[in-house]
């Protein structure tokens, strides 16, 4: 089964934490994590409502596989309705919570209404219960972290917390565990704040052994194991480089999206490197790259843990940043660096360690942080407004003091913690907004791998790479390889890749071993773990079942068909230099083939017959 | 005609010594294809899974294609992915 088939339901507002058993019915039409708790948020709250009023809810949830000896099988989600975009968020993670959920009993935790005052969850096993987090609101996630270790006196406990920066309503906080990993994107840490829930810790030692069939199960993961230590991706190159391997590949087909996306390849690419991340400091003869770093029983460990130079500005007599932390994955690397300009190693490197340490999503912070360089180089923001801070592209200063504000919502903190799309229509100029749906972009510039403006335009949660990784194909050719620059055959790729990343997403393993494996190898590891028939087939269709609920709640929520769109930058403006010089995304030659290969309305909309077919 | 071979992620070994970071450049007789190009600093022609002759993606025919010319380009990485 894998399922532990309980559901851990706690009502904020009146403080009671009870048990009950798991929808398996839904769990058969929607897998676990991503898809489930999607399917309780569509059943259970009103698209409609306030993003962090009392009547949204925030889910944190398993998939079958998390806490089991499968490869990555250590993945928890974030569902809830975002407070960025309005729509559905569900925002994925890897560390060790999911497992301790897990092997504490539970594949899901609901979180309802609102507490009266600041509250922590601690589980152990079958006990759950609410505490008060008086000494705890206010803290940064590290301290928080720390504190909880210290009152419970236990160094497996395992903790998911908030930071200031969700504590001072920045639109994009992300729920951080185990002090370096994320549920990063949409807000939901914003949602966890609204909720006056500061942290979740849990201890579970019962394991995870209701598997269906043992010697199946272990013969498959085994079998699966092999594929990632024998491919040369999972095998070498991610444990090695980690994502940030990127870089140079990126900005070399000229899809580098730099200074607010003005731009498609970034000068300092080289220096922001993860080749730069190993190489040696001229201070202290040390590299970036401390070591590499892997979650729950992952195999492939493409973390990264980093060290920035004592000496530099950034963290001058600041010894508590000296140590190993949680280092730059290329989307960090690429928001912080190249969509500001800013080539500076140890200040982005620092940067994301006060991401981490109060919660900020990244990639929607330095987007934002870009958004109001190229406000304040028109003139729409002065030094009247950022409390003297002078916003000029490529200041590796002030990226550091920017965080620095955001991560407590202090002065031009608080504007910056608006979001890219917020921040540009207070000051007016809403154009320069690089925005899906109000969330930013990510680190592929549509113009030159056309692919990832449909997928982009389509995705359920705003401008996200994660929900149809096309540039696996279009650049990396994986599994084959396609023309980035063609639109012909995109709309099927682009779907394709929608529906199987979600239903990895809610198997409870990491969607970076589809870098190596295909639905052929996963499909088996959930058939042998869990009760039903899980074929490729049914992998597939679960996975289209979920896209669809996704849309469908969006569009109960208020989302319209017009909204499948790029910036005007990205469909009008052509790529200067590079490969793609000359071209804008050709969205239009995309997209009504890709609602009709989905069983939509030419505008937008999932046909009777559609729903009929996943039960919707 | 003289070229610029950009070696990258494990790659970067079988850069000559002073090499700047990721490039060296070389003289090659006209007509020379890229597989040529790699043969000359002994990388692995298995190893070369992505090749770029100026941004853009060489597949495997045009790799032994003597289509180098001056000025060009060529950028090689082994299977390398991210996200």
């Amino acid at each position: 089964m894998a399922w532990t088939r309980k559901i851990l339901r706690i009502d904020l507002t009146s403080g009671t934490c009870t048990a009950e058993a798991l929808n398996m019915a839904w769990a058969a039409d929607y897998l676990g994590q991503r898809g489930l708790a999607t399917k309780y948020l569509s059943e259970e709250v009103d698209p409609t409502c306030d993003a962090l009023g009392p009547d949204n809810k925030l889910i944190m949830t398993t998939g079958p596989l998390t806490g089991t000896m499968a490869s990555t099988g250590g993945r928890y989600s974030v569902v809830t309705k975002s407070p960025l975009t309005g729509l559905v968020a569900c925002s994925n993670s890897g560390g060790f919570i999911g497992a301790e959920m897990k092997n504490a009993g539970w594949d899901m935790i609901i979180f309802e209404g609102k507490s009266p005052e600041p509250v922590y969850l601690y589980v152990e096993n079958d006990t759950a219960e609410l505490r008060s987090a008086a000494g705890l609101w206010g803290k940064s996630v590290w301290e928080t972290d720390e504190l909880l270790h210290k009152t419970h006196q236990d160094p497996l406990l395992r903790v998911a917390c908030i930071g200031r920066s969700a504590e001072q309503g920045c639109l994009y906080a992300a729920v951080v565990n185990d002090l370096h990993r994320a549920a990063g994107r949409s807000g939901v840490g914003t949602v966890m704040a609204s909720k006056n829930l500061k942290a979740v810790a849990i201890r579970g030692t019962k394991g995870v052994g209701n598997v269906k069939d043992p010697k199946g199960f272990m013969d498959a993961v085994r079998a699966g194991k092999q594929v990632l230590a024998d491919n040369a991706v999972t095998g070498q190159g991610l444990p090695t480089y980690g994502t940030q391997v990127l870089m140079n590949v990126i900005n070399g087909i000229g899809a580098m999206p730099t200074r607010n996306m003005r731009e498609v390849q970034f000068d300092g690419a080289h220096k922001i490197s993860g080749e730069a991340m190993h190489e040696p400091r001229k201070s202290d003869g040390k590299p970036n790259l401390t070591t590499n770093a892997g979650c729950f029983g992952c195999t492939i460990a493409c973390g990264r843990i980093s060290t920035v130079d004592r000496g530099h500005f950034s963290v001058e007599n600041k010894p508590e940043y000296w140590g190993n932390s949680g280092g730059l994955e290329y989307e960090a690397a690429w928001a912080l660096g190249s969509d500001t300009g800013v080539d500076d190693l140890d200040a982005i490197t620092y940067v994301n360690f006060v991401c981490n340490e109060d919660g900020i999503d990244p990639i929607s912070f330095g987007a934002t942080v870009a958004a109001a360089m190229e406000l304040f180089e028109e003139g729409a923001i002065t030094t009247a407004d950022t409390g003297g801070i002078d916003l000029s592209f490529n200041r590796a200063d002030t990226l550091v003091k920017l965080a620095e504000l955001t991560a407590k919502g202090e002065g031009f903190g608080k504007d910056i913690g608006l979001g890219s799309k917020r921040l540009c229509e207070k000051y007016g100029r809403p154009e320069l907004s690089m925005t899906v749906k109000s969330q930013e972009f990510p680190a592929y510039d549509p113009r030159g791998i056309q692919g990832m403006g449909l997928a982009y335009a389509t995705s359920n949660r705003g401008a996200c790479h994660l929900r149809g990784y096309t540039v696996a194909s279009e650049v990396l050719g994986i599994p084959v390889k396609t023309d980035p620059l063609a639109t012909e055959g995109k709309a099927e790729l682009v779907k394709a890749f929608q529906d199987a990343t979600a239903a990895v997403d809610s198997s409870g393993l990491c969607v970076f071993t589809t870098f190596a494996w295909s639905m052929e190898n996963i499909a088996p590891q959930v058939d042998a773990a869990c009760e039903g028939d899980w074929s490729v087939d049914k992998m597939l269709e679960v996975g289209e079942r979920i896209w669809n609920l996704e849309r469908d709640f969006n569009m109960r929520a208020g989302m319209t068909a017009d909204q499948d769109t790029l910036p005007k930058r990205l469909l009008k403006d052509a790529a200067n230099v590079g490969p793609a010089k000359g071209r804008v995304n050709d969205l239009d030659k995309m997209l009504p083939e890709y609602y009709a290969l989905r069983g939509w309305t030419a505008d937008g909309q999932i046909t009777p017959e559609t729903r009929a077919r996943f039960g919707l | 005609m003289r070229v610029r071979l950009e070696l990258y992620a494990s790659l970067m070994g079988y850069l000559p010594a002073g090499a700047n970071r990721h490039a060296t450049e070389c003289e090659l007789p006209d007509g020379s294809t890229a597989h040529e190009l790699l043969d000359r600093f002994g990388v692995p022609r298995d190893k070369a899974h992505l090749v770029l002759r100026n941004g853009v993606f060489l597949h495997a025919p045009e790799r032994d294609a003597p289509l180098l010319v001056d000025g060009d380009v060529i950028a090689v990485w082994p299977p390398v992915a991210g996200g």
